[in-house]
């Protein structure tokens, strides 16, 4: 994480009982019950408030726990997944009542695994957000013409070998010379590995892990809500 | 120990949980053989015998113990009808992958070692490899498990969902990766590989959930260890190890390759007389080493692991980048011999 969020990991209150029940049943990939926890949980109130009081909360935790390792990857792959579904019968994609700005972009940089950016993008939309998905395999051209075109506030660029984080530096360089102002994360197994790493490649923020992701995005763009 | 020892000599001992003349080093060269020759890594790919010079001249550069007809993971989906993608600054890598839809699964044909070009091309570097280094340099092979193939097979997004929401299809698949990865190890074995590499990445907890883990790629993994003829060291491709280590002695694995994230001297610990150690200099971090922090780095590996012997150092993925500039290799090599030589020196402790 960049200086302005090196703080973020750690600093969550304990969950919600119904937090406990939602997080169970998404590690235990209890599609129906964690539908049920959360439409329960969410009856009296706004989808916008069972996000940010529950949903949010406990994918944030989840990440944390992948990070100290008691979590696997796929169950934080899956865990947004039903999130997302959930939150789409609740707050269907392209809502009004979904914030649409900052405007948000996902690529995988020179790399067909997309399991990371998957992950990010189900956590993403999990919280409320419209995410434009650019896809695998994106090069830097592609990717500098796209977030400029798209005016991208907030670009989130995952990689998954050495080469392509290394690369990373040369897109957001061009990017920037257009857009000074366009706010970066960037993510992958060599940030992970190499903590010197992200700085190098001149992006914002590293997330290690879709919490801090989610995290530095809401730092960087607001609450999805901020007006409420 | 008196007098010094080949490498096949030194390896083995380290397998037997003895101390050998001094600590193994396996440096896995893959495409950094290029940088040698003076070609693309394109073109280096291009012909087994750039490959296997290659690797004999990385060998005698920079004092490893072994050398390896691996290329790249992505060979192994070629012959199941995927696409290599290379780059001139690091490995080729897998493209879209050949399974688009898990309904393919049950048409899917398992691809023979005889009609897959990118499969021979490994067969003829182990042949060329062993014309020259005959018994005295352990030559290892690698096969992606069964398990962990279909991330690269189908993608990783889609296996998680095959293996949480599609059991009957996913042991379908297996059968199918099974009999390849058996028939791909024992080839390899036949061309003259001494050992191979069972690289299992979602074997970690850092991948697979442990409860998910037994009753799938441990699975998987004591039917297919077995059928293969020769020594087996299973590789969690820079995941950690420690979670696992007593389910992985049980798959008749030798040797485990483990994480940077690992706690070295605790794997020891657990895993002393099942399995030998490999691991686990950060080879991300490596890039940008100075020599002296590559010595402080084997010296902390070897007071880690080392005592006993059942410890090999290497790094922690199974590749060295080609951006780990070839002072810092040489440093690894020099500390390795300074620090590791048996009886390790108090100070190295």
């Amino acid at each position: 994480m960049g200086p302005e969020f090196q703080d973020l990991p750690g600093r969550a209150a304990p969950l919600s009982s119904s937090g406990d029940e939602l997080k169970e049943a998404l590690l235990g990939v209890d599609r129906m019950r964690a539908g049920k926890i959360i439409r329960d949980a969410c009856a009296a109130g706004s989808p916008v408030d069972c996000i940010e009081g529950l949903i949010i909360p406990v994918l944030e935790e989840i990440g944390r726990d992948w990070e100290q390792g008691q979590v696997a990857l796929s169950q934080v792959y899956i865990s947004g997944r039903i999130c997302e579904e959930v939150v789409n019968t609740m707050l269907p994609p392209g809502s009004p009542s979904r914030r649409h700005r900052p405007k948000i972009a996902i690529a995988v940089l020179e790399d067909h695994h997309t399991l990371g950016k998957q992950i990010i993008l189900a956590v993403l939309r999990a919280g409320g957000y419209e995410v434009i998905d650019y896809g695998s395999g994106v090069t830097v051209d592609s990717l500098v013409e796209s977030v400029i075109r798209d005016r991208i506030e907030i670009l989130l660029i995952s990689t998954l070998m050495l080469p392509a984080a290394l690369r990373a530096r040369e897109a957001i360089a061009r990017i920037r010379e257009a857009m000074p102002e366009v706010r970066v994360i960037v993510g992958g197994a060599p940030f992970r590995f190499d903590p010197a790493l992200w700085r190098e490649t001149g992006a914002d923020a590293f997330g290690c892990s879709a919490s801090e992701t989610l995290e530095a995005v809401r730092m960087m763009g607001g609450a999805v809500w901020p007006e409420r | 120990m008196a007098g010094e020892m080949t490498p096949a000599e030194r390896t083995a001992a380290a397998l037997r949980f003895e101390e050998p003349d001094r600590v193994p080093l396996f440096l896995f060269f893959t495409m950094y053989g290029a940088k040698e020759l003076g070609l693309s890594i394109r073109e280096y790919f291009s012909r087994p015998e750039y490959v296997a010079a290659g690797q004999l001249r990385l060998l005698k550069k920079f004092g490893g113990d072994c050398v390896t007809s691996f290329c790249y993971a992505a060979s192994e989906v070629e012959a199941w009808g995927g696409e290599v993608i290379f780059r001139d600054d690091g490995p080729p890598n897998a493209g879209r992958p050949p399974i688009r839809e898990a309904d393919e699964i049950e048409a899917l044909e398992v691809p023979t070692v005889e009609e897959s070009p990118s499969l021979l091309f490994g067969l003829r570097t182990i042949e060329l490899l062993k014309r020259e280094v005959g018994d005295d340099v352990p030559i290892i092979g690698s096969v992606v498990s069964p398990f962990s193939l279909p991330v690269i097979q189908m993608g990783f997004d889609a296996y998680i969902d095959l293996l949480y929401g599609e059991p009957d299809l996913f042991w379908k698949l297996m059968a199918k990766n099974e009999e390849f990865c058996v028939r791909w190890a024992n080839a390899q074995f036949e061309a003259g590989a001494t050992a191979v590499t069972y690289a299992d990445p979602l074997a970690s907890t850092d991948m697979t959930p442990l409860d998910l883990y037994r009753r799938t790629g441990l699975v998987v993994a004591k039917r297919t260890i077995p059928r293969i003829r020769g020594d087996v060291a299973t590789g969690l491709a820079s995941a950690r190890a420690l979670p696992v280590i007593d389910d992985l002695a049980g798959t008749g694995s030798v040797g485990v390759g483990v994480s940077t994230f690992d706690d070295l001297a605790a794997l020891k610990r657990q895993s002393a007389g099942r399995l030998a150690v490999i691991g686990n200099l950060n080879a991300i971090e490596m890039c940008r080493w100075t020599p002296a922090r590559a010595e402080t780095e084997v010296k902390r590996a070897i007071a880690a692991a080392g005592p006993g012997g059942g410890f090999i150092l290497s790094d922690n993925h199974g590749e060295i980048p080609w951006q780990v500039p070839g002072s810092v290799l040489l440093a690894i090599s020099a500390a390795v011999r300074k620090w590791g030589a048996y009886p390790l020196e108090e100070a190295s402790l």
